[in-house]
């Protein structure tokens, strides 16, 4: 599924194979890359300013939910595909995280075991939902996805024995504190690094993957489904690709997730209630925009986290999700496009009107 | 079996009414052939049958000798069918550049690379904007395809299928909606791939005079039925297509 053969360069074209516009120096003069180097430098230089170990768990938070809402982005935004079952892939890789820190006694082999069942099991389980249901019209991916997401909740609250039902189970005693000879997975700031590394890693591979040649075919099929087939591809492949990317980009976020919070319970990880948040976290921040997602997830997070604390101020704020509810119509009535969306159409026009 | 391209007894029922009935046809290898028939006459119909859209309820199609109706329509594609369609069907928020260099990259087979940057296939985009400046669209490259004027999407329409470079290009209406002053520059560059003579051409038409000049053969459909096929002079002088079509359709235009 990686590369085909067929993309070599074929030596006796005129035109030579070198990438024209895009090299280094060309890149570098983009504004993007300059704000993405300094937001990397800010958020790496965070915990020089604060020790407060709250302020870096809501943040590495946000990466995780960042990752996560990237990789649901992966799906409405750049493949036009609505999962309603996505944080099952999230669950798995939270529960095989604290499952197997549980059951092994060498935190390495733990760790090891857990990034290979959720990645096998993630990568299997968004195959086949997608064979079965992508074939069929967008609407039955919707359901299908539902209904495996719910397979694997009632999954997780019935069989106690081994995920202790409803109640979840905590590990903080299973976190390796000193893994592979020196990652202290209980310091908080070290969780901090390994979520933004983490990020960054994957805002680039998954941004790598939007502008390669199948992402820019997900992007016309989004478009324009039947047209994309009748310039020869096969929209299914393409579909069920986006579907396994997005499904084992999920379940790495859930086994970050784990290190992070370590605990997990059926409805914080594999809930619908996860996938509704992760699909207004990529509606606010701007479909289609894998930036926007990171924005979604940080606003939800902190807004959540804010209005929560509020509570003491007038009980409605406990009722925090009313409150969010007229900052989402809010944000849809003014920022159509979403935040991230809206404001580079903006850019665009003032760009293309001077 | 001597056409690049056949149908036999193509049929196709939507509920109670046969779109299409017992249609056969034969396309020579590299002529230019033209379908034209009154509005509803299942000429668009016969396109989706032929590239997949639609699959017949009897009948066959034949490419290369090979049996093709039943497989989807990317594979039709990738054996050499490339279609356009009447309304215009491209891809509106992507530039029009990358609307072309899709069909590039499909022709170039880059199918699974996702490893990639797409602009390390450079030479895919030169190529798009070569088929851009045949239709004269090179100057629009950047704008979103939703940005152009129904003529010029008309044109990318073309350009799009030019980037595909099949054997058969299946036009369908492309001068449809477009201003007088646009069309011959859209005839005179089907006259030009005519006259190369390295691909097969069918053109559904709907202004029989612009097909008379153009084409090899004309097949006229009325009623979702054959009604006549043959050389350009004798389809004139047949006198059930002027009594059906002629009589019909041009009067009124």
């Amino acid at each position: 599924m990686k590369s085909n053969l067929n993309e070599m360069p074929n030596k006796t074209e005129t035109t030579p194979d070198v990438p024209r516009q895009f090299q280094r120096n060309t890149l570098m003069k983009q504004p993007n890359y300059w704000i993405f180097a300094a937001v990397t430098l800010l958020m790496m230089a965070v915990p020089l300013f604060t020790s407060s170990n709250s302020v870096l768990f809501m943040l590495t938070n946000i990466f995780i939910l960042g990752v996560f809402a990237m990789s649901y982005d992966l799906l409405l935004g750049y493949t036009g595909i609505i999962s309603f079952g996505h944080a099952m892939f999230f669950g798995i890789g939270a529960y095989s995280m604290g499952l197997s820190l549980r059951f092994f006694d060498n935190a390495e082999a733990g760790v090891l075991v857990a990034l290979a069942a959720a990645i096998v099991l993630c990568f299997i389980v968004s195959f086949f939902v997608g064979l079965l249901s992508l074939r069929l019209r967008d609407t039955f991916y919707a359901l299908i996805t539902l209904a495996v997401a719910t397979i694997f909740l009632i999954a997780a609250e019935q069989w106690r024995s081994l995920t202790r039902g409803s109640d979840g189970f905590n590990f903080t005693a299973d976190i390796p504190n000193n893994l592979f000879g020196f990652i202290n997975l209980l310091d908080r700031q070290t969780v901090y690094y390994l979520g933004l590394v983490f990020i960054v890693a994957m805002f680039l591979i998954m941004r790598r993957f939007i502008y390669s040649p199948v992402g820019r075919t997900l992007q016309a099929i989004r478009e324009n489904e039947n047209r994309v087939a009748s310039l020869g591809f096969n929209v299914l492949h393409y579909k069920l690709i986006s579907n396994v990317v997005a499904g084992v980009i999920a379940g790495l976020a859930g086994i970050m997730y784990a290190f992070s919070i370590r605990f997990v319970n059926p409805h914080s990880v594999l809930g619908v209630e996860l996938t509704i948040d992760v699909l207004l976290m990529t509606v606010i921040g701007g479909v289609g925009t894998l930036v926007g997602a990171i924005v979604g997830a940080g606003i939800i997070e902190i807004s959540s986290h804010w209005l929560m604390g509020l509570r003491d101020v007038h009980p409605i704020f406990e009722r925090w999700v009313i409150l969010f509810g007229i900052i989402f119509i809010l944000i849809v009535m003014f920022f159509p496009a979403g935040i991230v969306g809206t404001i580079r159409q903006k850019w665009k026009a003032r760009r293309s009107s001077l | 079996m001597s056409g690049i391209l056949e149908t036999k007894d193509l049929t196709i029922n939507f509920g109670g009414h046969t779109a299409v009935d017992h249609v056969s046809l034969s396309i020579k290898e590299k002529e230019l052939k033209s379908i034209i028939g009154p509005n509803g006459a299942g000429k668009t119909t016969v396109f989706n049958l032929i590239s997949g859209q639609l699959k017949p309820s009897a009948g066959q199609v034949y490419f290369k000798g090979k049996e093709i109706e039943k497989l989807p329509p990317h594979k039709r594609t990738k054996l050499g069918i490339g279609r356009s369609f009447q309304i215009t069907n491209v891809f509106p928020n992507l530039s029009v550049l990358e609307n072309v260099r899709l069909a590039v990259q499909s022709k170039e087979n880059i199918m699974y690379n996702m490893i990639r940057h797409f602009k390390y296939f450079s030479r895919l985009e030169d190529e798009a904007m070569g088929f851009l400046e045949k239709v004269q669209l090179d100057k629009k490259a950047d704008h979103p395809a939703a940005s152009l004027a129904h003529g010029e999407k008309r044109k990318l329409e073309i350009a799009i299928l030019l980037a595909l470079d099949s054997e058969v290009l299946l036009l369908d209406e492309p001068t449809a909606g477009m201003s007088l002053e646009e069309v011959p520059d859209i005839i005179e560059l089907i006259k030009e791939i005519r006259d190369e003579r390295d691909r097969t051409i069918i053109l559904i038409e709907h202004k029989m005079e612009l097909v008379l000049n153009l084409s090899d053969s004309i097949a006229v459909l009325f009623h979702g039925k054959l009604l006549a096929d043959g050389d350009p002079e004798d389809i004139m002088k047949n006198e059930q297509v002027q009594s059906a079509y002629l009589g019909g359709d041009i009067a009124d235009a």
